[in-house]
């Protein structure tokens, strides 16, 4: 199954409002400090980067580690400044590739 | 007859090479990985106690899934906002949490996540300004074990 | 003052004593019925910022299972179910040609039974996200199983394993005390499947009571065991009435 995303974007808003982004992806993040039950050290695997762009422009960008729990949940603000296309791109270990896209409209 | 002063040489000589067996100190490593996490940030820079507030329980359910959040006072213009965020915890195998680039654009300096917190012990949120200062605020959270420990029983 | 005439100057205490007493017990079970008997959600126990992730409908931990869940309903389920499930949770494990299944079990028998179907692996990914599914829409209403919980009832009351613990040892007789660093719940099933924050993921009553049987180091039952399901069925049956939290969050 491909990685299931979730992005919440609040479908519309007012010029210059400082609005809530909430982003959501299904990742194990594999810490790499796990052994499995024969021993072996389990090799990290985890997502390493979120980048939001507004309108093609970046407004946000994290560096994930392992230290943070399965499933990541990131959450940040921007302001809106206008109505169009805020792209979500998640990339990891593995060639582990996720995007989402959301439109808002900015009265 | 040996003196005590012979004897106490002769049992240091003896023990000296034992003491290359002696476990490596965690704690001491730790704390070494997470001083070097943040000189990467803040290289030889002050970083001064305020403006950052770190929220995040101080009893933790569970160490596997721990939701924090970081907000950073800042007028978030161009001339004055939040450039960095970063996150990292005392205890952990790897220092690192999460770090995040803002700008003015962001609105308001905030990041909230679900970390994994290994041990009792600090976290600290570390930002950097747009004038290159630094801001941390660093908070004791207890994480206790699960009960009963399933080691992959499913 | 002798023993004998100190209890005979309270029983003289009489009927005004009585009369308060009386009152006293009818305002004390008012407020246990309010409180619901006593019974208390796991949620109850959890802080205040895990409750907040199971309470986040759009981003909580369950959320993604949820999604997967509801692509599988449409494709699977909805085809026949067309008014959807809605009180279906609720009133697992019951009886199915005189057999008693769980929820999982069921979905798996109309699966092989009516749609010709490979059943799902217990705890696979699948069968976790349409239990969820199915139990979301249930969500908020109470709990109403119906078959006899004897056998179950006997397991949980049971002494067993190294340790010489019965289910009710903690559950019964300690709820809201400790056990190493976690807080003892009740242990009322009351939003399977659920994400545990332990496992990092999602899973079903019957892999949390294979957990605690191990835990107990007591002999385990494999999933899907009607030992496991008999357990279920009585401790859905002690939580009748409680609201369904499906899925919840637990730690």
């Amino acid at each position: 199954m491909a990685a299931r995303v979730v992005v919440n974007v609040p479908p519309s808003a007012k010029r210059g409002e400082v609005i809530e982004i909430r982003t959501l992806v299904g990742h194990p993040m594999e810490t790499g400090f796990r052994h499995a039950q024969t021993g072996e050290l389990i090799p990290r695997d985890i997502v390493r980067s979120l980048v939001c762009t507004y309108n093609g422009e970046e407004i946000f960008r994290a560096d994930l580690h392992p230290a943070l729990a399965a499933n990541p949940l990131i959450s940040f603000a921007t302001v809106a400044v206008d109505s169009g296309t805020l792209e979500f791109k998640w990339s990891g270990d593995n060639g582990f590739s996720a995007s989402a896209s959301a439109a808002i409209k900015v009265v | 007859m040996i003196t005590r002063r012979a004897f106490l040489v002769l049992a240091c000589a003896a023990a000296a090479p034992a003491r290359a067996q002696l476990p490596p100190n965690i704690a001491q490593i730790r704390k070494r990985a997470l001083d070097a996490a943040i000189d990467e940030v803040v290289g030889a820079a002050p970083v001064r106690t305020g403006r950052v507030k770190l929220d995040l329980p101080p009893l933790v359910d569970n160490g596997n899934t721990v939701p924090l959040s970081v907000t950073v006072e800042s007028p978030m213009t161009a001339a004055d906002h939040v450039r960095s965020i970063h996150v990292f915890t005392e205890k952990n195998p790897q220092p690192k949490v999460i770090s995040v680039t803002l700008g003015p654009r962001a609105g308001r300096a905030y990041v909230a996540t679900r970390a994994r917190i290994a041990d009792t012990g600090q976290v600290i949120a570390l930002a950097q300004m747009s004038d290159g200062s630094f801001w941390a605020d660093r908070v004791d959270v207890v994480v206790t074990l699960s009960a009963c420990l399933e080691d992959g029983l499913i | 003052m002798e023993r004998r005439q100190r209890l005979q100057r309270l029983g003289e205490r009489g009927d005004q004593g009585r009369v308060r007493l009386v009152v006293l017990s009818l305002c004390l079970s008012a407020a246990t019925a309010l409180a619901q008997d006593g019974r208390r959600s796991g949620y109850e126990y959890m802080s205040r910022q895990t409750q907040a992730m199971q309470d986040d409908e759009a981003t909580g931990p369950a959320v993604l299972a949820l999604l997967d869940g509801e692509a599988l309903w449409k494709r699977d389920c909805a085809g026949c179910h067309k008014q959807g499930m809605k009180g279906v949770a609720t009133r697992y494990p019951a009886l199915y040609r005189g057999k008693l299944v769980d929820l999982e079990q069921r979905v798996n028998l109309c699966r092989v039974e009516r749609q010709k179907a490979q059943p799902f692996p217990y705890e696979s990914r699948e069968l976790l996200a349409l239990t969820a599914f199915i139990g979301r829409q249930s969500r908020g209403l109470p709990i109403e199983v119906s078959a006899d919980p004897a056998a179950g009832k006997a397991f949980f009351l049971k002494r067993q394993g190294q340790l010489n613990l019965s289910c009710a040892n903690c559950h019964d007789d300690n709820p809201g005390r400790k056990l190493g660093g976690s807080v003892i719940p009740q242990g009322h099933p009351t939003g399977y499947p659920i994400y545990r924050l332990e496992w990092q993921g999602m899973g079903s009553l019957q892999r949390r009571l294979r957990s605690c049987l191990a835990g107990m180091r007591a002999e385990n039952y494999a999933l899907g065991s009607p030992e496991l399901v008999e357990l279920e069925l009585y401790l859905m049956s002690r939580a009748r009435g409680m609201k369904l939290e499906t899925p919840a969050v637990r730690p």
